[in-house]
C-alpha cells in the first residue's frame, strides 16, 4: 500500500455559503476540519444575485455585519411586472429596513466569501485552494475520504460534507444525486456595472449606504419560467436575469440576450445608462424545489447548500438554505462525533432535521410552483399585457366615460381568455404558492 | 552471501554517492518574488488615472513562478537549499506558502511599514540587504529573479540587487545549462529578441529568468498543505540593517506623477473582399498605403 493521506475528522468540499458556514461551525467547536476548494481562493468562483438576509447569516456569523464587506442595506423592495413597453410596479419601503442591525444586504459574494475564508482560517480550519475534488474514497459503503486532482491527492476523514455546488460532482459519484434535469435549474446571468454614489442616490431614492432590490417578471424573461432583478452595491449595481434552462434551450435563446434585452428594455436602460460594465458572470440556480431534492445523506456523507438542489426561487432563497442547512449539518456530525458512529443511520438524523427545518416546509409549500407556471405561460405574456393595458386604459383621460374604460377592459380580457379557463388559472396559481 | 555482503555496504555506498553530490556543487539559491495584482484585471480608473486594485486577486508574479522552477530545480540537481523572499504587505505570506508547496525549503518575508512606496531604488537596496543577511548565516550562491513584475514592468530590480551585492548578473535567462563546481562558473543561455547567447559568469550570480525556464510541478497535495501551514517569518528593516531613510518613500527617488490608459486604438477600414475578384481588393489596398504616403510609388 502506498502511503494515506492525512487523515481529517471533517472534510468540506467547496468554500460556498454551505462548505465556509460547515467548515467555520466545525472549527469552533474544536474540529479538525479543512475545506477544498478549486478556484484560487474562497469566493472566486461563488456567484449569487446579491442579495443576503443578516438573520440567517447570523446564525454562522453572529454580527457579521459590523465588520464583512457589505454593499448597501436594503430598505426597499421593489416588484416590477413587465411588458415589452410598459411596467406595473408595486414598493414597499419601512423605516425599520433602515436601522440596524437591518434585514437584508446587497454584497458581492466573491468578496465576502473571501472575507468568510479568512474567519474560518482564524476559527482553525485548513483552506486549501486551486484544488479540485474528483471522487469521494470509498471503504465498502462507508465514505472515507475525498480523491484530489493532485498527485498523492488522497485526503481521509470520518464525515465528507459535500457543498461543491449545483452540479456536485461529489454527490453524484456516490449515486445520491443525479445530474440535473434541465427542467429543474435555472440559467441566471448577471453583469455589475459600474455607476458613482451620487447617481445611484439618485436614481433610487436612498441615501448613505441604503439600497433597492427590484424584481422584474414577465417581459424581463422574454416570457420563460423565471426573473430579472436589478440590486444597488456600494458604486454599481447587479444586473441579471436567469430563465428554466430548458426552455432557453428549447427556444434557442441564450441567456446574454435575455440580458441585453432587458437591459435595453424603457423602464430599465434609464436606471443603467451611463454604466460600465465590470463584471459578467453565469451561474447555475437549483429550480426543482422538493422534486430535486436527493437524499440528503449517506454513509460518513452529508450534501448541504446547492448540492442538496435547495433553493426557493419565490422568495429568491439560495444563500441562506445553504447556510441553515450547513449549520444542521454540523449539528449532525457533532452528535455522531459524540457516539464515535458515523454510519449511514447515525447522519441521517441530518435528513431528520432538515424534514422539521423551515427549508423542507417552504420547499414543501412551493412543490408545484415551478411546474405550475411552466404550463401556464399566460402568466409571463397574457396576463401582464391585460394588467398594464387596463392601468394604461385607466390612466389615459380621453373623454371616455370610466364606467365605459371598465367594461371595455373586462370584456377585452374575456375575449382573450374564456372566464372559465381564467379562473382556473388563478386558482391554480394561487394553489401553487398559497 | 553476495547479496547480504551488498546488503551491509548499500548504506555506506548511498552515503558516498550523497556525500560526492552534495560537496560537489551544493547550491544556497535565494528566489525573489512578488505578490502583485492580477493585471488581466486591472483597470484603470479613467477619472483619477489610478489602478483600481480593488477585488483583483493577488497573485504570484508570472515571471516569478518561472524563477520558482528554476530554483526548485537547481536544488534538485546540485543539491543545497532554495529560500523563497518577498517584500511586501504582510497578505503577501500567501504568496509564499504557495511558493514552499513547489519545493522550497523556507520561506522569508520581509515586510514593514517603513517600506511602504519604495521604488525600484529602494526595493533592490531592501531585497539586497536582505539577501546579504540570509548570505551572513550562509553563503548564497544564486539569486533568481523573474525577468520583471507584471504590474510594474520595470525590469530593474533584479539588476539593482546584483549591483549592490557585487554579483554577476545575467539577464533574460531562458535555460540553465550547468554549474560547474570546480571552477563555481554557472553557464547559461540568455534568450533576446530574435537571437540567443549562452554565456558564464562566476558565482556568486544573480539570475533574471524568461518563462521559457519553466513553470514550478503542479504541487502535491501533501505539499500544498505543508506549505499553508508553513509560518512564514517576517523580517522588518531592522532584521536586515536598513534604516528607515534608505528605503519606503524617502528612499526612492523616482516619483509616479500620473498613470494612464494608453489611448484606444481608433479602428481601421476594413477593404472588402470580392470573391470573385481579388486583384480589386489588392488595388484599393495599394491605392490606399500610396495615398497615406506608407509606400511611395
Amino acid at each position: 500500500m502506498g502511503e494515506r493521506g492525512e487523515k481529517f475528522e471533517v472534510i468540506v468540499v467547496g468554500a460556498g455559503p454551505a462548505g465556509l458556514s460547515a467548515a467555520y461551525l466545525l472549527a469552533k467547536a474544536g474540529v479538525k476540519v479543512a475545506v477544498i476548494e478549486r478556484g484560487d481562493f474562497p469566493g472566486s468562483k461563488n456567484v449569487m444575485g446579491g442579495i443576503l438576509y443578516r438573520q440567517p447569516t447570523e446564525e454562522i456569523l453572529p454580527g457579521f455585519w459590523r465588520d464583512a464587506p457589505l454593499e448597501r442595506h436594503i430598505v426597499e423592495s421593489q416588484a416590477w411586472v413587465l411588458t415589452e413597453k410598459a411596467a406595473f410596479k408595486a414598493a414597499h419601503r419601512h423605516a425599520a429596513f433602515g436601522e440596524e442591525p437591518y434585514n437584508a444586504f446587497s454584497v458581492q459574494r466573491a468578496r465576502f466569501d473571501k472575507w468568510m475564508g479568512q474567519k474560518v482560517r482564524e476559527a482553525g480550519a485548513l483552506v486549501v485552494p486551486e484544488t479540485v475534488v474528483e471522487s469521494a474514497i470509498m471503504d465498502g459503503e462507508q465514505v472515507v475520504g475525498v480523491q484530489t486532482g493532485r498527485p498523492d491527492g488522497g485526503l481521509y476523514a470520518d464525515v465528507v460534507i459535500a457543498a461543491d455546488g449545483v452540479n456536485s460532482l461529489l454527490a453524484q459519484s456516490v449515486g445520491l444525486r443525479e445530474e440535473i434535469p434541465a427542467d429543474q435549474v435555472a440559467l441566471a446571468v448577471k453583469e455589475i456595472i459600474a455607476l458613482p454614489r451620487e447617481v445611484i442616490a439618485d436614481r433610487f431614492q436612498v441615501t448613505g449606504d441604503q439600497g433597492v432590490t427590484i424584481e422584474l417578471y414577465a417581459d424581463s424573461t422574454w416570457g420563460m419560467v423565471g426573473s430579472a432583478f436589478i440590486y444597488t452595491n456600494r458604486d454599481s449595481l447587479s444586473v441579471g436575469c436567469g430563465a428554466l434552462l430548458s426552455q432557453l434551450v428549447e427556444r434557442g435563446v441564450e441567456p446574454n440576450d435575455l440580458l441585453e434585452r432587458l437591459k435595453a428594455h424603457p423602464m430599465v436602460a434609464p436606471l443603467l445608462a451611463g454604466g460600465e460594465t465590470r463584471e459578467y458572470l453565469a451561474h447555475l440556480i437549483p429550480e426543482g424545489g422538493l422534486r430535486g431534492m436527493p437524499e440528503l445523506s449517506t454513509h460518513g456523507m452529508l450534501v448541504v447548500g446547492d448540492a442538496a438542489m435547495l433553493g426557493n426561487s419565490m422568495h429568491r432563497e439560495g444563500s441562506n438554505l445553504a447556510m441553515i442547512s450547513a449549520k444542521l449539518a454540523v449539528e449532525t456530525v457533532l452528535r455522531a462525533r459524540e457516539a464515535g458512529d458515523f454510519s449511514g443511520r447515525a447522519l441521517s438524523q441530518y435528513d431528520r432535521l432538515m424534514r422539521e427545518s423551515f427549508i423542507y416546509k417552504d420547499l414543501r409549500k412551493y412543490r408545484n410552483m415551478a411546474r405550475f407556471f411552466e404550463s401556464h405561460p399566460e402568466f409571463f405574456a397574457l396576463y401582464p399585457e391585460l394588467l398594464n393595458e387596463a392601468a394604461r386604459e385607466m390612466l389615459t383621460v380621453d373623454g371616455k366615460p370610466k364606467r365605459r374604460k371598465q367594461r371595455e377592459i373586462f370584456w377585452d380580457a374575456m375575449r382573450r381568455r374564456k372566464p372559465w379557463t381564467m379562473a382556473r388559472d388563478f386558482f391554480g396559481a394561487w394553489r401553487s404558492i398559497a | 552471501m553476495q547479496n547480504q555482503r551488498w546488503g551491509e555496504a548499500r548504506p555506506l555506498a548511498a552515503a558516498l554517492v550523497f556525500l560526492i553530490v552534495v560537496y560537489a556543487v551544493m547550491l544556497n539559491t535565494v528566489v525573489c518574488i512578488k505578490q502583485v495584482p492580477d493585471t488581466t484585471q486591472v483597470r484603470i480608473d479613467p477619472e483619477t488615472n489610478t489602478l483600481v486594485r480593488e477585488g483583483i486577486p493577488a497573485i504570484i508574479n508570472p515571471f516569478d513562478l518561472a524563477a520558482i522552477a528554476a530554483g526548485v530545480r537547481l536544488k534538485e540537481r546540485y543539491g543545497g537549499k532554495c529560500t523563497m523572499l518577498s517584500m511586501g504587505p504582510p497578505m503577501a505570506a500567501e504568496a509564499l506558502q504557495k511558493a514552499l508547496s513547489f519545493g522550497a525549503d523556507r520561506a522569508v518575508l520581509l515586510s514593514d511599514r517603513a517600506l511602504v512606496g519604495s521604488d525600484t531604488l529602494a526595493t533592490s537596496a531592501a531585497l539586497a540587504a536582505a539577501i546579504r543577511t540570509m548570505d551572513g548565516e550562509e553563503k548564497v550562491d544564486v539569486v533568481l529573479c523573474g525577468k520583471q513584475t507584471i504590474d510594474g514592468d520595470t525590469a530593474q530590480v533584479g539588476p539593482g540587487i546584483a549591483t549592490r551585492l557585487g554579483f554577476s548578473q545575467i539577464t533574460y535567462v531562458g535555460e540553465i545549462e550547468s554549474v560547474d563546481a570546480e571552477s563555481r562558473v554557472l553557464r547559461a543561455r540568455r534568450i533576446l529578441e530574435g537571437a540567443e547567447e549562452v554565456v558564464e559568469a562566476p558565482l556568486p550570480a544573480l539570475l533574471t529568468v524568461v518563462k521559457e525556464i519553466g513553470e514550478p510541478r503542479y504541487a502535491s497535495l501533501p505539499a500544498v498543505i505543508e506549505g499553508l501551514r508553513a509560518s512564514v517569518p517576517v523580517w522588518g528593516i531592522g532584521d536586515v540593517g536598513l534604516s528607515v531613510e534608505e528605503v519606503g518613500l524617502a528612499g526612492s527617488p523616482t516619483q509616479v506623477r500620473r498613470v494612464f490608459a494608453p489611448p484606444e486604438r481608433e479602428g481601421g477600414d476594413i477593404i472588402a473582399f470580392d470573391e470573385g475578384n481579388p486583384d480589386r481588393a489588392a488595388n484599393q489596398l495599394l491605392d490606399r498605403l500610396l495615398a497615406d504616403g506608407v509606400l511611395e510609388a
